[in-house]
């Protein structure tokens, strides 16, 4: 026997149908309105032709594009390089962090200050330092690159940052999962391997993503300590030609760089909003 | 029956709350004993300094004629020797039921995982679990959920078994069933200790009762005579509450 609405059930969905279709058109109608404003403000300044000329040249994008291209490759290297470093760095201080046994008590200290200084310091001055400084003390066993030291200051900084997320993940595990897991007999460790990090890290893994797309567009600050990547890519084009269209260029491929990323920690949230309000719990 | 576990002279303070004050009881092997008791009488806290999980202000608790409670001893070696089940379902959320189970037999029992997850396979099909071995506790009933969790404790084969007020949180159908596991495990010869509300269950299971009020032991006695005859006020006034409020 198939199974008839109820005329109630059938007049319901229609005025959900009829609703549904209204908000679209309205949102619609929104949209056009704000695009056309904002076009004609925009269309209308006085130096609209100007900004246009020297921003948005077709021709000088086009000329530009395949040096400002193996710049962006470069950044990307650099990234990812440091995102695997990051993890791995910010993780080990996390965790040291929240050891209690007084042997590491040196371990804790450590971490905290490392904690205290690189989340405090701004980023183009640890760029600067690191890459102006450690140079000067000559050692012969590190590379002075500019990338290679422009990335250890990246990993530097967002490593502190990483390490705050996932020691936030950590305490916010329920106590009651520490203690069941030593009632079982497991030790401190085995809890922390076994029962904390597993959860702590499924939780903060949105904001730790967040992290790394931050740490993405930045290193495009690798630039100012000379390594030739799509910002200063794009600054070599813009001093031959007096036209910045290559930064536009430039800024362009990083918003693409982010976008994958960007969107995946989205899609991240929202299954785990998801989840939780199908268990009902937290 | 000789002793499993005793305690004797146990206090318990937070700061100046004294919750247990000269506790002395013997626990023999194979018996089950029922804690009763309003809530904040102390009977979780019992429970939590029974497993160590508590530091304890004074007293002495021995297992099996070692003293658990020395300053120094192995926590870990000690509460592998005891299984716990709490009134929140601690399952691990990330884990199956099947890794749940042999997650202690694996890093505390150093046992392979082909052994221990072949003892997991058999309690779990004893006590009708068996088509929820890889499922994830969110997907389990609490009922389901706490008998995983009573598994859980037993797989390491524990000398001594606590269950703290495990069916609190459950509805009376789910509740029947994790009695019905509990009932089974007695049978198996298993020390108890349990702390629960469910007096129905105390008369029928219990070798001895207890109870306790305000931090101290009131009155201790087996089922028909603790229930039957109360002596003290104290518990009087509590079984007279219990039945008024259809509890008994």
């Amino acid at each position: 026997m198939s199974y008839t609405p109820s005329i109630q059930q059938q007049l319901r969905e229609d005025g959900k149908r009829r609703a549904s279709r209204r908000s679209t058109a309205i949102a619609l109608l929104s949209t056009l309105v704000v695009g056309a404003v904002l076009t004609i403000i925009v269309i209308n300044a006085q130096g609209f032709s100007a900004v246009q000329e020297s921003f948005f040249n077709a021709h000088y994008a086009k000329k530009a594009f395949p040096r400002i291209f193996d710049g962006i490759l470069l950044n990307l290297r650099v990234l990812l390089i440091a995102e695997v470093c990051v993890l791995i760095l910010g993780l080990a201080i996390a965790v040291a962090r929240t050891t209690t046994s007084p042997v590491l008590y040196p371990l804790r200290l450590i971490a905290t200050l490392y904690t205290d200084i690189f989340r405090g310091a701004p980023l183009l001055l640890v760029l600067l330092l690191v890459g102006l400084g450690i140079p000067g003390l000559r050692l012969s066993y590190i590379p002075n690159t500019a990338v290679f030291l422009g990335t250890v200051a990246l990993v530097l900084t967002y490593s502190a940052y990483v390490a705050e997320v996932i020691r936030a993940g950590i305490e916010g595990v329920n106590p009651t999962q520490r203690q069941a897991a030593r009632a079982l007999g497991l030790s401190q460790s085995q809890t922390l391997q076994h029962v904390v990090l597993p959860q702590a890290l499924r939780n903060v893994t949105p904001p730790l993503l967040n992290d790394l797309v931050s740490l993405q567009k930045d290193s495009g600050l690798i630039s100012v300590l000379g390594a030739v990547d799509a910002i200063r890519a794009a600054g070599i084009e813009t001093a031959q030609s007096f036209n910045f269209t290559p930064y536009v260029v430039a800024g362009g491929l990083f918003i693409l760089l982010t976008i994958p990323l960007t969107r995946y920690t989205d899609w991240l949230i929202r299954r785990q909003d998801r989840a939780q309000k199908a268990q009902g719990l937290f | 029956m000789s002793s499993l576990l005793e305690i004797k002279g146990l206090r318990k303070a937070f700061g100046s709350n004294l919750v247990l004050d000269n506790i002395n009881l013997d626990f023999p092997a194979g018996s089950a004993t029922v804690i009763i008791g309003a809530s904040g009488s102390g009977k979780s806290t019992l429970m939590r300094c029974i497993n160590l999980l508590e530091e304890l202000s004074d007293g002495q608790i021995f297992l099996d004629g070692r003293d658990i409670s020395e300053y120094g001893i192995n926590l870990d070696s000690v509460r592998g020797e005891i299984g716990s089940v709490f009134q929140a379902f601690n399952l691990f959320p990330h884990m199956t039921v099947l890794n749940n189970i042999t997650l202690a037999p694996r890093l505390v029992g150093r046992k392979s995982r082909e052994e221990s997850e072949s003892h997991a396979h058999y309690l779990l099909k004893r006590f009708g679990l068996s088509d929820k071995a890889d499922a994830y506790p969110a997907h389990l009933s609490g009922g389901q959920q706490q008998r995983v969790a009573i598994i859980r404790a037993i797989a390491t084969n524990p000398k001594i078994l606590l269950l703290d007020e495990v069916t609190s949180a459950l509805d009376p159908l789910l509740i029947a069933e994790v009695l019905s596991l509990i009932a089974e495990l007695k049978a198996d010869g298993i020390t108890m200790v349990i702390s629960t509300h469910e007096m129905g269950f105390a008369q029928q299971i219990a070798d001895r009762v207890v109870f306790l009020d305000k931090g101290l032991v009131r009155e201790a006695g087996a089922p028909q005579q603790f229930f039957g005859n109360p002596q003290s006020e104290e518990l009087k006034k509590f079984l007279g509450a219990l039945r008024s409020a259809g509890r008994l």
